[in-house]
């Protein structure tokens, strides 16, 4: 443990939908400016996981960011600490444009974060050459591109993605990868929610895996690529 | 024929503008919450009252402005201690609530101001006829009430689509959850709309409370067409509200102008509909008869082929 807190802490975290129990104590961290992510299959508690720490889901059990705690938080509170999340479904909204889309990603108009509509547009000449188009007509690609731009609009200090690949063609698969990039460049943590291992493997520092609501496995990529027996039972399908 | 045609365009234009300052705020609280608010007319009728009881002391402007200021007072009060509490139980709960709370404005009017219709004349400054067309005196303060309605169109329709908090108002319609991630207060947002809602809904009370009577069944005599306009406009669409609020207003206002029946329309084609016709009862119902049927066969109409109302961006 070093003396400073991590930016995420998540400890035995416990989460219900209705009466299953969905999260079973889970527990890990990130810490400032770290990739990790957060591997398993469908059903293995990872996007509850994301969306316990969010509020979205009731979360029992203790969740700590930048040293606050933050369980039982609303989730604009959450997010206003600077904890931003992507959420699987690409939840864009379709009548609004591009441009207002990012636009609304910033929480406070006074203050000059990190990233600007223009350094957006920049990494995806796409989405510039479509900003005042409503939201709604874009690509699944374009789409997953302008929900991440959107959330980083906010300046978060830790981004949350669930699935950002998720259907995807390779050729866009590529472009969400050289984003990640971009976001770890500039010294946003991320916690990337994941199925399959290419990107994960290939960016983090450390990957936790789950199953059956508990985190079954914590290590670096060359650790998990070092034991085939645990991908067999429980990433692979 | 043609001041009749003047007169029914003018006068179904006032009602339908009328219906669109109810309509206009209570869609925008209809698509957020997902639930109809049945107190969305009895604060259109508290206007009304409030803005009698004022008049005395603020006069007949103070009271255009005070009347709405306090009924959006009551509009978030309901909203921050009533409803909010109510949303985690389901949208049964909420339109149960919001149901009894339409009884108990009216009970509470009938409390303080009685069970008779008040007398509410329009200010001096308004009180004559404007200007004359085909015959017809057209009042000021009927001009007013037209000019205030579209006055208030524009400036909903700037700030929805103008301004920040308009675009995330916008956004809350349809995705409270990903506003509410993105770091924006969605539960305040969602007070200032009820909030703004029902001041819009008191602004139209104090110009109905003059134009109509003021009387404990306002609510009701306006409250069920008020729920066809933003069925028929849309969820959520100003410019819907507007257009259906027209459409419904020139729709009755003409039907009861005309009083002509099934039995003249055949008669048009030579054929003879007399008493001694089988099924006279129905051929002789006249247009006028059945204009109070219209605006809810457009609801049941538009409710099996287009759902999603004229320009609704979101189905229901």
């Amino acid at each position: 443990m070093s003396a400073r807190p991590s930016l995420l802490e998540v400890e035995e975290l416990h989460a219900f939908y209705g009466k299953s129990h969905i999260l079973q104590g889970v527990s890990f961290r990130v810490e400032e400016g770290e990739i990790v992510s957060l591997l398993g299959r469908n059903g293995a508690g990872r996007s509850t996981t994301v969306k316990a720490i969010m509020g979205e889901v009731p979360p029992q059990g203790r969740i700590r960011f930048k040293g606050r705690d933050i369980a039982g938080l609303p989730p604009h509170r959450i997010a206003r600490l600077g904890l931003g999340y992507v959420p699987e479904n690409r939840d864009i909204f379709p009548g609004l444009t591009v441009r207002q889309n990012l636009e609304l990603g910033i929480k406070d108009p006074r203050r000059q974060g990190r990233w600007t509509v223009a350094d957006m547009f920049k990494l995806f000449p796409n989405l510039e050459a479509r900003a005042d188009v409503p939201g709604g007509v874009l690509s699944g690609g374009e789409q997953q591109m302008l929900t991440m731009c959107r959330t980083l609009m906010g300046d978060p200090a830790l981004v949350m993605i669930d699935e950002p690949t998720e259907g995807l063609a390779p050729l866009v698969v590529e472009q969400v990868a050289r984003l990640l990039d971009e976001i770890a460049r500039r010294g946003v943590a991320i916690l990337l929610v994941e199925q399959k291992l290419t990107i994960a493997l290939r960016i983090s520092r450390r990957l936790y895996v789950m199953g059956h609501g508990r985190v079954v496995f914590e290590g670096t990529p060359a650790s998990l690529r070092a034991d085939p027996a645990l991908r067999r039972e429980w990433l692979e399908v | 024929m043609f001041d009749l045609i003047v007169l029914s365009v003018f006068n179904g234009l006032i009602y339908g503008l009328l219906l669109f300052m109810l309509s206009s705020g209570l869609t925008l609280i209809f698509s957020m919450m997902g639930v109809l608010n049945f107190a969305h007319a009895s604060v259109y009728m508290a206007g009304a009252y409030f803005a009698y009881s004022l008049t005395p002391y603020l006069g007949f402007w103070g009271a255009l402005i005070a009347a709405p200021f306090l009924a959006g007072l009551v509009g978030a009060a309901v909203e921050r201690f009533g409803l909010r509490h109510v949303h985690g139980h389901g949208h049964v709960a909420e339109l149960l609530f919001t149901f009894g709370l339409a009884y108990l404005i009216e009970e509470f009017v009938h409390l303080v101001w009685g069970r008779n219709p008040l007398d509410q004349r329009p200010p001096p400054l308004l009180d004559f006829p404007l200007f004359t067309f085909a015959g017809i005196d057209f009042p000021a303060f009927k001009v007013f009430m037209i000019v205030v309605a579209l006055g208030m169109f524009v400036a909903l329709w700037l700030i929805l689509t103008r301004t920040r908090i308009g675009l995330i108002v916008q956004a809350a319609l349809t995705h409270p959850h990903t506003v509410g991630n993105l770091g924006h207060d969605v539960p305040t947002v969602f007070t200032l709309v009820f909030a703004t809602g029902s001041a819009l809904a008191g602004l139209a009370g104090v110009m109905g409370g003059i134009h109509l009577v003021t009387n404990p069944g306002m609510a009701q005599a306006l409250g069920p067409i008020v729920f066809v306009v933003i069925v028929v406009g849309g969820l959520g669409s100003l410019a819907g509200a507007l257009i259906a609020s027209i459409l419904i207003g020139l729709l009755q206002t003409f039907a009861i102008a005309v009083d002509a029946s099934l039995a003249d329309f055949l008669r048009l084609f030579g054929l003879q509909v007399t008493r001694a016709t089988p099924g006279w009862e129905v051929w002789s119902i006249t247009l006028a008869q059945i204009g109070p049927m219209l605006p809810y066969l457009l609801l049941v109409l538009m409710l099996m082929l287009r759902p999603r109302g004229l320009l609704g961006s979101r189905d229901s």
